[in-house]
């Protein structure tokens, strides 16, 4: 029950994009095409899921034992770049059509503020081991569908005469502001 | 004149904010009220002539294959350093900006002049470079924090303008955010047009 409430909050009521604030650079980066949405998608929960993974480990095994815990950001953020890094070679070897697939993707999460965010929450909420990965997997999931949706509107926004100043970024943006106040209706469902 | 130049640039013709469209998370998030703007604002700035400073000093030392981990490294040093100062001396400023300190780490702003001006640029230079690009990100985030707050809350910087029966709660919120980012990111786009 307690997982099934951490991953309704995570994905719709909290959403990491349109409410939390999380990853929008690769959100109006790569939602152009619904395929490559999906594709940034998967690369962020696979990552997410298995650097919340690490990170949590280091927390309570290096930093909190030995009283650094001021050194959290330095950590987390070199844990992630080597775990990227790593991910990327393993990929590369063992599954070159998933590398294929998601290759691209990879060098972008390491600076995706949502890999870091949720790291960080992980820890700040007190969440137990199994609490955080089912936090991340749920936050990742959120990613994506915001991701996805926001994919098929563009899409169909390539299509529509839109007015000189607000062609690309603006236009978007409005566009998520608008996707974002839909989302505010699920504020009351937990 | 080049020096100047590389101070105002970071204002309008290549404002990060809303020409370059980088660090758009934390300006998103943190916009709720002037204040909280001018506060993140001022941290990013910090830790933007910092980064500067210290990549132009070493960029001949660093070899060229690690110089984005070495990069992150000085980077999260100075986020610290900010973070800390910030939990000491304005714990309120620190619990409102909450998570988005430690995220200027991962801000492309500040990545992103390490990698493009600090790299290849002198030290006088570099500083000047994220002196005016900080500023540029705070003024951009004023602008912002100020039209949100005044809409939102009826106020700036805690001032009040207006009765609170008028105000718009939605742009506080989430939606505002983003909505009021849109417009007047189409309006400086216009300005920059115009001045061609």
């Amino acid at each position: 029950m307690n997982y099934l409430i951490i991953f309704v909050a995570a994905v719709l009521v909290n959403n990491i994009v349109l409410m939390q604030f999380l990853g929008i650079c690769p959100f109006l980066g790569v939602s152009r095409k619904i395929s490559t949405a999906a594709g940034m998608g998967a690369a962020v929960a696979f990552v997410m899921v298995l650097s919340t993974l690490v990170t949590y480990l280091v927390n309570k095994l290096v930093l909190d034992p030995l009283n650094i815990s001021y050194l959290r950001t330095i950590s987390f953020i070199l844990v992630i770049a080597a775990l990227v890094q790593l991910v990327e070679i393993i990929l590369k070897k063992a599954s070159p059509s998933l590398y294929q697939a998601l290759g691209i993707y990879l060098p972008l999460i390491t600076t995706n503020c949502t890999i870091l965010g949720v790291a960080i929450l992980t820890v700040q909420k007190d969440f137990n081991l199994m609490e955080g990965v089912v936090f991340a997997f749920s936050n990742a999931i959120g990613f994506s569908l915001a991701l996805i949706m926001f994919a098929g509107i563009r899409e169909h926004l390539e299509l529509m005469e839109i007015p000189e100043g607000l062609k690309g970024i603006p236009i978007a943006l409005i566009t998520t502001g608008i996707l974002a106040m839909a989302f505010m209706g699920f504020s009351g469902i937990i | 004149m080049n020096q100047w130049n590389n101070f105002t640039k970071g204002f309008l013709k290549e404002s990060p904010t809303f020409v370059l469209v980088l660090g758009t998370c934390p300006t998103l998030a943190v916009t709720t009220s002037a204040s909280n703007a001018i506060g993140m604002g001022l941290a990013t700035t910090f830790v933007l002539i910092g980064s500067n400073l210290v990549i132009s000093l070493v960029k001949n030392e660093i070899p060229d294959k690690v110089r984005i981990p070495a990069y992150i490294v000085i980077i999260a040093a100075f986020v610290t350093i900010v973070e800390l100062v910030m939990k000491a001396y304005t714990p309120e400023l620190s619990k409102s900006l909450g998570i988005f300190i430690p995220l200027i780490v991962v801000n492309c702003i500040v990545l992103g002049r390490a990698e493009a001006f600090a790299n290849r640029n002198n030290v006088f230079s570099s500083v000047i470079d994220g002196v005016g690009m900080g500023l540029g990100f705070t003024f951009a985030l004023f602008i912002l924090g100020s039209i949100r707050e005044l809409l939102g809350n009826g106020s700036i910087l805690n001032i009040p303008i207006y009765s609170e029966s008028y105000i718009m709660l939605l742009f506080v919120l989430a939606p505002g955010a983003f909505i009021v980012y849109g417009y007047v990111m189409a309006l400086i786009h216009k300005i920059n047009k115009s001045k061609k």
